[in-house]
Order: structure tokens, then C-alpha cells, then sequence
């Protein structure tokens, strides 16, 4: 047969692209359940790691169920709480198919991003109180609680992401950072033990104000100070660290405050009345003079 | 060509895709930082190469010469989609480490030109057989490189901390300049001037 006629080799395209599509097809959606489950347990994963819960998830021979597990014994709730503090939804069970759970932290960072570009004041407002934030409370086993929050930042090469569980004493607990596309050895290092063990016992409520993490550069860091040492040749990397935790705490210092209080969680969801619009705008125009 | 020991054996070191040929260079400053992305980079580079020349191969005969970069090109964007969607059902955490760089194997020059100077022209098996070969031969180097600069950038094998922390204290230090891409350029330099200085006899 003459392979180079017109017909031939456009038949032999058509055919060729329609097998390939079918395969992948095919595999694409038989793998499908299999990558989900691996992303939801991964996101498990990174709210136990930060309070350094299911440590042995590395060694566990059936890694996906031993998460699951220690997820259900520690994760007692979760809470979507808005800018004023809030609690918009409960949850105490069934953790992991919950609303709080599918928030997308991605989401709620671009809205944030558009906020921050917005200058109408009315219209910042009104989005600011659409910010649906997302807590997990963990039950340790010495009795005490942890709430643990989100972060989502933009990072040198793609997203950051963070998880943070603060003390009822506004401290703390432990911190997990992780990434999509920053350079392995230089910014990938955010997820590193010797990086985020930096964070633990920082304090960052004090006297209902958040007190910023500051990240230097050339290891002085000063532990006083709040301050963490940021990854030699990862400048921006770490630098978004630093941002993407102020920008959200700021969020969620209504709700911080309270827990301070101890009035967060004997509290059942409320309708949004009228949020403290005022605070909240202020601390956003002051952040935005702070990051330029 | 018969199946002969040699297209197995020569483009692991003899005609190293990395050392010999220079193809392939962009990768391996990429993903060579830690070993443990370097070995699965290699693996999935060698299946590919293998997978993409044997299918090929098999179908070289009906493929119209006309259009034959993009169906070599279509076929092998195949099998790096389904392996990138393999790593991702099954060894998630590796799929994260390596990011972009698994799709970015279907730019990895070696595989074309394996395709283009042996696959189409030769049987299926051995073409399966030579395009394994120039995945371990470009996967061994990965693994030089990044045995050298895991070692001296971050201390560490496989993540585990090698150098002792009472070094550390004595005042030595991790060499950053090994985390950065040139180091990688300088290193593969390196082993391409020890190999030659002892392949003397294939100078043109």
C-alpha cells in the first residue's frame, strides 16, 4: 500500500488520535477513584501532621487506612467559621465528607487575592464576608484542643499550602507546610521537620492581637522575637510562608479571639448578622501597606 | 539485526545518552537534587523510551514518513500521560516530588531520537531492548549526580542524614552551590571528561 497518499495519511491520523484518546480514556477514568482517595488522604495527612499526629504513616503497611483511622480517633469537628468569627457550620462527625472538609482553601485564597485588588470598599466588604474559613479541632490525647487552620498562599513556582494548629492560649502547636512545584533542596525544604518545627510554640494570639511570624534570612533568627530562619537560596519561598500566614490569621483573628475567650465551641451556628466590617477592612488596608 | 548483547550494553556507558550523545541534559539538572526523584525519574524515562520505540517499531511499516514526528510524538505523549497517571493512583507522594517533570518527558530528547535512529528502522524487540538500554544509561547518571549532590548539598541519602551533627558543630557546612542547577552542569562535565579519558580509542 502507498503510505504516502493524502487519504491514507489522514485516515491513518484520525485512527491513530482516536485509539490513543480511548486509551487514555479509559485509564484516566478507571484510575479516577484511586487519585481522589490519594488527594483526600493526603489532605488528612497534612491536618494530622501538623499537630504531629499519625507519625507512623510512613512505615503503616497500609498507609491510606492507618490515616483514615488516626483521622476519625483525633479529628473530633469541624467548623466553617466567617471573618467576624462566626461559626456559619458545625460538624461532629463524618469528618472527612463534611463541608468544612471540602472547602477549597484555593478558593478562598483567590477571593482573598481579590480583595486585596479590589478599591471599592463597599464591594471589598461584601466579599470579605463571603470568606467561608475552614477549623478542624483536634482532641488530643492529654484532653486538651487544638484548632487547626488553613493557609493557602502563592509560593515562587505554584501554590503553597499550610496547616496550622494554634492552642486555646493562642500559641502554637505545630505547623505543616507543603507545595506544588517549588524547587526540590530550596523552597521544597518548607516541608522539612527542621523547617516547620520552628514555628512550635511561637506565640501568635497575644491580647487578642496576632502577633506576625517574621522569616530572616541567614539563620540569626531570634526565637524571642517570633522570628524563623528562612531557607538559604529559598528568599521568596520563604517570604511566602511569612505571608500567606499573616493574610490568613488576620482572617482568623475574630475567631481566634474567641477561642481565647472560650466561648468558641460550646457556640452552635448563628445566622450572619453584621459582622464587624470595620476591623476587618482596616486590618486588610493596613496588611496591604505592610506587604508593599 | 539479531538480538546481539551489545545494543543492550552500549548505550549504558559506551554511547551514554547523557556522557556520549549530550541529550537529555535539561532533566537531569532538574530532578537530580534528591536520589529518590532521580530514580524514579530514570525508571519512568527508561519505560517510556522502551515502551514508545517497541510500539513504534511495531507499527513502523504502515506509519506515513510524511507525518512520522507526530505520531512518534503522539505515541510517546501516551505512555508519559499514562505513566504520570499511574505515579498518581499509586505512588502519590513520588507523582508530588517529581511535579512537572514527568509531564516534561515527552521533551526529553532522548526518547525521539532513539525512536528516530533505531525504533523505526529496526524489529520491535530489539528496539524495545535498545530504548530500555538508553533509559538506564541516562537513569545511571541521574543517579551519579544525584548521589554527589545529595551527599554534599544536603547531607543526606535518601533523606536519612549521613553527615554526623557533631560535623555540623565543628563548623562544617552543607554546599549549597550543590543544590543549584550548575553544580549538575559542572558534575555531568566532569563525568563526561572521566569517560572519555579513558574511552581514548572512539575519538573521531
Amino acid at each position: 500500500m502507498d503510505t504516502n497518499k493524502n487519504t491514507y495519511t489522514v485516515i491513518y491520523t484520525i485512527v491513530l488520535v482516536a485509539v490513543v484518546a480511548t486509551i487514555l480514556a479509559v485509564v484516566s477514568i478507571g484510575l479516577k477513584p484511586k487519585q481522589q482517595e490519594n488527594i483526600k488522604v493526603e489532605k488528612q495527612m497534612n491536618i494530622l501532621g501538623c499537630d504531629n499526629l499519625a507519625a507512623e504513616a510512613k512505615t503503616a503497611s497500609n498507609k491510606n487506612a492507618y490515616i483514615q483511622d488516626e483521622f476519625k480517633k483525633y479529628i473530633t469537628g469541624a467548623l466553617v467559621v466567617n471573618t467576624s468569627g462566626e461559626v456559619l457550620e458545625s460538624f461532629d462527625s463524618d469528618i472527612d465528607n463534611c463541608n468544612a472538609f471540602k472547602v477549597s482553601p484555593a478558593d478562598q485564597f483567590d477571593l482573598m487575592r481579590k480583595i486585596d485588588g479590589t478599591q471599592d470598599q463597599a464591594a471589598k466588604d461584601a466579599m470579605v464576608k463571603d470568606l467561608r474559613l475552614p477549623v478542624f479541632i483536634c482532641s488530643n490525647p492529654d484532653g486538651t484542643k487544638h484548632y487547626i487552620l488553613s493557609g493557602y498562599g502563592a509560593g515562587l513556582w505554584g501554590p503553597i499550602w499550610s496547616y496550622i494548629a494554634v492552642k486555646e492560649d493562642g500559641k502554637i502547636a505545630g505547623a505543616l507546610f507543603d507545595h506544588a512545584s517549588e524547587t526540590p533542596g530550596l523552597g521544597g525544604e518548607i516541608v522539612t521537620d527542621k523547617f516547620r518545627s520552628q514555628f512550635t510554640g511561637k506565640v501568635i494570639l497575644s491580647d487578642g492581637e496576632i502577633i506576625p511570624v517574621t522569616v530572616v534570612k541567614g539563620g540569626n533568627a531570634n526565637a524571642e522575637a517570633n522570628e524563623i530562619n528562612a531557607i538559604s537560596g529559598a528568599t521568596i519561598t520563604s517570604k511566602a510562608v511569612q505571608t500567606m500566614i499573616s493574610n490568613w490569621m488576620n482572617y482568623y483573628k475574630p475567631y481566634l479571639q474567641k477561642v481565647a475567650s472560650g466561648a468558641a465551641h460550646s457556640e452552635a451556628p448563628v445566622e450572619v448578622e453584621n459582622p464587624n466590617e470595620e476591623t476587618i477592612a482596616e486590618q486588610n488596608s493596613e496588611q496591604t501597606i505592610k506587604t508593599e | 539485526m539479531a538480538m546481539d548483547k551489545k545494543i543492550f550494553t552500549t548505550p549504558i556507558i559506551k554511547a551514554n545518552p547523557i556522557t556520549v550523545l549530550v541529550l537529555g541534559i535539561c532533566s537531569a539538572l532538574a530532578v537530580t537534587v534528591k536520589l529518590e526523584p532521580a530514580i524514579v525519574m530514570g525508571i519512568s524515562v527508561t519505560l517510556v523510551t522502551g515502551l514508545s520505540s517497541f510500539l513504534i517499531s511495531l507499527i513502523r511499516k504502515t506509519i506515513p514518513n510524511r507525518i512520522r514526528i507526530i505520531v512518534q510524538l503522539v505515541v510517546v505523549a501516551m505512555f508519559v500521560i499514562l505513566i504520570s497517571e499511574f505515579l498518581k493512583a499509586y505512588v502519590y507522594d513520588v507523582s508530588k516530588q517529581l511535579s512537572v517533570y514527568v509531564g516534561l518527558i515527552i521533551t526529553n530528547c532522548i526518547i525521539m531520537g532513539r525512536i528516530e535512529a533505531f525504533g523505526l528502522t529496526e524489529k520491535p524487540l530489539p528496539s524495545l531492548v535498545d530504548g530500555l538500554a538508553n533509559g538506564l544509561g541516562y537513569g545511571l547518571i541521574l543517579v551519579i549526580i544525584a548521589f554527589f549532590r545529595e551527599l554534599i548539598g544536603s547531607g543526606s541519602i535518601f533523606g536519612a542524614q549521613i553527615i554526623p551533627q557533631s560535623w555540623y558543630e565543628a563548623g562544617y557546612m552543607n554546599n549549597g552551590l550543590f543544590i543549584m542547577p550548575p553544580m549538575a552542569l559542572i558534575l555531568i562535565g566532569c563525568l563526561i571528561w572521566i569517560q572519555r579519558s579513558y574511552q581514548k580509542e572512539d575519538k573521531k
